[in-house]
């Protein structure tokens, strides 16, 4: 996928003056945050599983190679083909040869983000496949040609009304007004792709290394149809996404729909491990894995190790202040909010997304409510300090941290400095005691609000005349 | 193979670097061990926990003394919600007395016609109200998820308290994992649209419960 992370600033402002992509926004940021909070109840000792799944995510990156190779053995085993690939244009490759070697024509596909990330679907259509996604907002935003603005809600920022005019006129039926009719009419519209596709591509939530099995989770069963109707199935899977055994799949179960979405499970949880046997009924004749690597080995050997423990619930963006004000098309790629101002830059490039790690407030939102405890803020603060080692930071901005650094380790000036600051901030504040603009890079921040002025005392005048009575 | 081997080696070298590798050893006794992680207090009958997390996954229940009546309740709940009196069902129900309940019941995998599918199940987990279905020559995949309609059977005696009680069913009674083992949480949904919930996505529209006291 194309990355615009560079154009965040722009797209931000934008989205927080649409009144749609507002409205949407209100509508789902009550609710995910809600439905998570009523959810996580129900586990009396949601810490202590947090904790433990956070351990078991360090544990499989810790040795990610055996598990990997274990997984591989019982795939192959099962009789599933697996291959490996380093870069996504090696990827698309293989699953377009996988795809002419079968006669392939058509594609019904489950959602999958390293689909997003590799620009798979487009790479097919080039190669003359006709592919559907079948996640309803996936279907959505493929019919609207947009990219998805969330990681498991990929249309929340579309309305019923921009669902409606959209249906209406690539389905050239009569407009609907009614959600419910409108996904009744996404059944009727997908249903037969079901049952003639020729192949079906999944991501995997998981590889379990004990069994060899790829595992998806989805709510609306268009994952079970993926994997069952065509006979041919290609899964996608990046390397970090191996757990060692079944009860670890239990254990992370346990958090990833209630963090989500606030369910206490997710609808289906479809394990498959290998093609069709002798005697089944139905299932593919052929089972494809792609392991991928695409800057996970990257990103292992290096300080953000942690975001790879990522479950891709959404949680950090669904709580993330930014997020809910302007949306996930600002972050400009495929992962959006906290977790995306982090493997954006892991992923594409720190010179590519230089205003992601710092669109944020470092409230810890996003690491409280992460259910693998990665600790977001720090490797946003990690990502912002190598901006300024590696001079990616604007000069001016570098300028003014060193001045500031140089002032503020020297008390004595940096009491003088300041001293003097807030006597003219009183001043300038006048009698409403306000003020309307801050000069340098102040002025960003005074040109949608006031700043209340300086009361002419340092914190350090006040606590000293204090201590002294 | 030159991908596989690139990117094992960079993994061993991160790994290495951060000296962060538990062994050889401990991946083997994980992986043979399973242990099961911290569990949550679990103090619920089972089969009432059962019931009460079916229905709050939208499912809807009924119960029948014996196998034999499965005929009879299914029918009764097809006609009470003006549904189709036929369908498709698992060939263990095949002996059931079907045409006798009013109904026209053919025991094979559903294609995009059926409306109706009768399926049993490999066990069910109290915790979240959740079928297990394992996928085999004689446990179709489709009749569970093309159909608008999903009847699941499901003994008392079958009802387990979680996830991981499950694993050990199929560990003691299998041995291996088939093809596909699919968790059925409910009729299939959606929220994609506004965040409003609506039923029968892609897969059933509703899904009914038969607990056999046998």
């Amino acid at each position: 996928m194309e990355i615009t992370s560079a154009r965040f600033k722009k797209v931000a402002s934008q989205k927080l003056a649409d009144p749609k992509v507002q409205a949407a926004l209100a509508n789902a940021k009550g609710r995910f945050v809600v439905a998570r909070a009523r959810a996580i109840k129900d586990l009396d000792n949601f810490e202590e599983i947090r904790q433990a799944a956070a351990d078991v995510r360090d544990h499989c990156l810790a040795n990610l190679d055996q598990y990997l190779e274990e997984w591989e053995r019982k795939a192959t085993a099962a009789g599933t083909i697996v291959h490996w690939v380093e870069s996504a244009a090696e990827m698309t490759r293989v699953v377009l040869e996988i795809a002419r070697s079968n006669e392939v024509r058509k594609v019904i596909k489950s959602k999958s983000m390293l689909g997003e990330e590799t620009g798979m679907n487009e790479y097919l259509e080039r190669g003359g496949i006709d592919v559907r996604e079948t996640d309803l907002g996936e279907y959505i935003i493929q019919q609207a040609n947009e990219h998805p603005s969330h990681i498991i809600a990929p249309a929340t920022h579309k309305s019923k009304d921009d669902i409606a005019d959209l249906f209406a006129q690539k389905h050239q039926r009569p407009r609907l007004d009614d959600i419910t009719k409108l996904t009744h009419e996404a059944r009727e519209i997908l249903r037969p792709h079901f049952l003639d596709a020729d192949m079906g591509i999944t991501g995997a939530n998981f590889l379990v290394a004990e069994t060899g099995s790829t595992m998806i989770v989805t709510n609306e069963g268009n994952g079970r149809m993926t994997t069952t109707m065509p006979r041919v199935h290609v899964a996608i899977s990046s390397i970090e996404k191996c757990i060692p055994t079944l009860e670890d799949v239990s254990l992370i179960m346990r958090l990833l729909a209630r963090s989500a979405t606030g369910q206490s499970i997710s609808n289906y949880i479809s394990m498959t491990t290998g093609p069709r046997r002798q005697g089944d009924s139905d299932g593919p004749e052929q089972f494809h894995v792609i392991i991928v690597d695409i800057g996970r080995t990257r990103v292992l050997g290096s300080d953000l190790r942690p975001a790879l423990r990522c479950i891709r619930c959404g949680a950090c963006m669904n709580h993330c202040p930014v997020y809910q004000n302007i949306g996930g098309h600002a972050y400009g790629w495929v992962y959006p909010g906290p977790i995306g101002s982090v493997l954006t830059p892991a992923y594409v490039g720190l010179e590519k997304a230089l205003d992601l790690p710092n669109a944020a407030t470092m409230c810890n939102q996003c690491g409280v409510a992460c259910p693998v405890k990665i600790p977001l803020p720090d490797l946003m603060r990690k990502l912002r300090e190598k901006q300024t080692q590696l001079k990616l930071s604007p000069a001016s901005q570098r300028a003014g941290m060193g001045a500031w650094a140089w002032l503020a380790s020297r008390p004595f000036l940096y009491g003088l400095a300041t001293k003097v600051a807030v006597r003219l901030g009183k001043l300038a504040g006048g009698k409403e005691s306000m003020l309307h603009r801050l000069p340098f890079a102040g002025r960003e921040w005074t040109r949608g609000r006031d700043l209340p002025a300086p009361r002419g005392r340092t914190f350090r005048e006040i606590y000293a005349a204090r201590k002294k009575n | 193979m030159a991908a596989r081997e690139n990117i094992l080696s960079r993994i061993r070298a991160a790994n290495a670097s951060l000296q962060t590798g538990d062994g050889a050893q401990s991946t083997a006794s994980r992986l043979a061990g399973h242990p099961r992680g911290p569990l949550p207090t679990m103090g619920w009958d089972p089969l009432q926990r059962f019931i009460d997390c079916s229905i709050a996954a939208a499912s809807t229940l009924d119960r029948v003394d014996k196998r034999e009546g499965v005929p009879v309740a299914v029918a009764r709940y097809l006609s009470e919600n003006g549904l189709p009196m036929r369908g498709v069902c698992w060939p263990e129900f095949a002996d059931l007395d079907w045409s006798g309940a009013g109904l026209e019941m053919q025991a094979r995998s559903a294609n995009g016609d059926d409306k109706v599918g009768v399926t049993g199940s490999f066990c069910a987990l109290a915790e979240t109200g959740t079928l297990l279905l394992l996928s085999g020559e004689q446990q179709h995949a489709t009749t569970s998820l093309l159909p608008e309609t999903h009847v699941a059977v499901v003994s008392k005696k079958r009802v387990v308290v979680c996830m991981e009680d499950a694993w050990d069913l199929l560990r003691k009674e299998v041995g291996h994992l088939p093809r596909q083992v699919n968790f059925v949480s409910g009729p299939s949904r959606t929220a994609d649209i506004e965040m409003t919930l609506v039923y029968g996505a892609h897969g059933p529209f509703r899904v009914h419960i038969i607990i056999t006291d046998e």
